[in-house]
């Protein structure tokens, strides 16, 4: 047995030991390839599946009438922004406010509850928050509307953003409040003032990470925005979305459709890589400042 | 200078307002003028009697009873964990951000109880300003923004006012001269030493009449700390300091009067030479010459 402790040189064991280093540099290198690997998959199919059905009708146009080719997902695209927006109304104030208060009022106990409940809203699956919006929303007033799927989204980020928003707040130093406070400010203007503003780039990229993640939910639109095929001209009234088209035209018999389907999937796809190529654009930035 | 430095202080409404609850407008005439030894005739600006202060359970400060002087700057030094850097911030009232502290005591600055039922914390801390340890200018800000961030927060709106306190109080912490011609450039792209004289100029332009210091020079080369020593001495007669600090040829060098301080009680309080060279507690003169601590 030779041991590794002397200085002599020992030409067997430092090529064993070469060939390890390899075998598991290899190992971690083809699993970070796995890791990344389904991304190319999903866009190399979505590009070769839909892109042939990508043309300036799609963007312009109305869905067809049943049995009519072509035609586009105009009233989609701008469904699935508005449902965004008006879910951004929701889940952005009451997100970034939720998180300020866990980082800089709450008691340890308060926000043990918070932290708890945030998590198991994190967890809820997205087709429950689509039948409690229904039964809460749809039923009463009788109609799938706009204003349903929003909200639903909308809740669906609040736990979301909060949490973000918390932990970049958590991570500006305590030094800056301190020296606010002994200037004489009042807390409530470090907090807004001094402390959101230093985290505010970390703020605005949990809530486009926020945004990202829900733009492609389809669950909670089922039973509240339920889709449509026109233009949306009430906010009362059911209104498109991406992912529903992708749904009800995938489920269709007809190959026009699904070529159409793909093609939706490849827009959604490329607005949520959008957002995430913004966030990596924000949070660059803010480590070279 | 500042406010006319001959100009004593005759009375407690000089240096603390009237009513606690309303934040004092900060004006071109500034609050009260800075206290000053000589016109002031030893004026006690801390009076402190039995001053205890507990974290939760633990006991941080015993019974502290001491005299600042107004004008003067008085060192505070001990070793690690003594309780100076406390007893300091129990001053403008800065411990109050750790939850669940208490006191017990009294503690008077300029005749007035700082913890009377009235006294709005933030209100003492624009008169009692205080320096940190590590310096930490904000990093949204530029240079001048720093600076003015205090007025500029607290409702100063006036630009004649603003950028004569910016000139002022970046010239009084020695910085002007390096940084006028780039005001707009964050604060965070100077130098530490120069960080820290920008976080003196940020206390200063809110004119408290108080300044302390926690341990100001600790993480700062030699030649940064004799920048900010030879401040302290400018600063002196013009604003009371207080300081905390490890280093003792520090506290020789800068103090009119030292306090030590061991294991949360006050050991010793006198003329920083007194404690130097000829302490009356055996404690005191072990730690000063280096045998423990």
């Amino acid at each position: 047995m030779t041991s590794t402790h002397t200085l002599e040189p020992n030409p067997a064991y430092q090529a064993w030991r070469r060939w390890k280093s390899r075998g598991m540099s290899l190992l971690l290198g083809l699993c970070a390839v796995a890791v990344i690997s389904p991304l190319f998959l999903v866009l190399y199919f979505l590009i070769r599946e839909g892109a042939s059905a990508l043309d300036w009708n799609f963007f312009t146009q109305l869905p067809k009438p049943t049995g009519e080719t072509g035609g586009g997902m105009a009233n989609a695209i701008v469904g699935t922004l508005m449902l965004l927006g008006m879910a951004a109304l929701i889940g952005v104030p009451v997100g970034v406010m939720g998180g300020i208060y866990l980082s800089e009022y709450g008691t340890e106990r308060v926000n043990y509850w918070i932290r708890f409940a945030a998590d198991v809203l994190n967890g809820i699956p997205s087709i429950v928050w689509g039948m409690v919006i229904w039964a809460l929303l749809v039923v009463p007033f009788k109609t799938f509307s706009a204003y349903a799927g929003g909200v639903a989204l909308g809740l669906m980020m609040i736990p979301l953003v909060m949490r973000t928003t918390e932990e970049v707040l958590v991570l500006v130093p305590q030094s800056y409040r301190e020296a606010g406070l002994a200037l004489g400010i009042a807390r409530w203007k470090i907090v807004t003032i001094i402390v959101v503003k230093t985290a505010l780039k970390g703020i605005v990229t949990g809530v486009l990470i926020a945004t990202a993640r829900i733009a492609g939910e389809t669950a909670p639109l089922l039973f509240t925005a339920l889709g449509n095929n026109f233009w949306n001209h009430r906010l009362s009234d059911p209104i498109a979305a991406l992912p529903l088209q992708i749904y009800n035209y995938a489920v269709s018999p007809y190959d026009d459709w699904h070529r159409q389907a793909w093609a939706g999937a490849l827009v959604l796809m490329g607005m949520i890589l959008g957002l995430n190529i913004i966030v990596r654009i924000i949070s660059h930035g803010h480590k070279s400042n | 200078m500042v406010t006319n430095p001959t100009e004593p202080v005759s009375s407690m409404a000089d240096v603390m307002p009237a009513k606690h609850s309303v934040p004092q407008p900060l004006t071109a005439a500034g609050p009260a003028s800075p206290a000053v030894p000589a016109a002031a005739g030893g004026t006690v600006a801390f009076d402190i009697q039995n001053f205890s202060l507990w974290y939760g359970a633990r006991q941080a400060l015993h019974d502290v009873s001491i005299q600042i002087p107004a004008g003067y700057v008085t060192a505070i030094i001990g070793p690690s964990g003594c309780g100076k850097s406390t007893f300091l911030r129990a001053l403008n009232r800065m411990h109050e951000v750790v939850p669940g502290t208490r006191i017990s005591g009294s503690l008077k600055l300029f005749g007035r109880d700082l913890y009377g039922p009235e006294v709005d914390p933030t209100v003492v801390r624009r008169r009692v300003g205080m320096v940190f340890q590590k310096s930490n200018p904000f990093p949204t800000m530029s240079i001048g923004e720093n600076v003015l961030v205090g007025l500029r927060l607290n409702g100063v709106r006036d630009h004649a006012l603003l950028s004569q306190r910016l000139e002022e109080s970046l010239r009084m912490a020695a910085l002007w001269d390096e940084v006028k011609d780039h005001l707009g450039r964050p604060g965070t792209s100077l130098s530490g030493g120069q960080q820290q004289r920008l976080c003196i100029a940020r206390a200063l332009a809110v004119k408290p009449e108080i300044i302390l210091m926690d341990e100001p020079c600790s993480a700062l080369d030699p030649i940064a700390t004799a920048k900010i020593e030879e401040l302290i001495h400018q600063l002196k007669g013009k604003y009371t300091v207080v300081i905390v600090t490890h280093n003792m040829q520090q506290a020789a060098r800068c103090s009119d009067k030292t306090a030590f301080f061991y294991m949360g009680k006050l050991m010793e309080y006198d003329a920083t030479r007194t404690i130097f060279m000829n302490p009356a507690n055996p404690q005191t003169e072990a730690y000063v010459s280096g045998r423990f601590g």
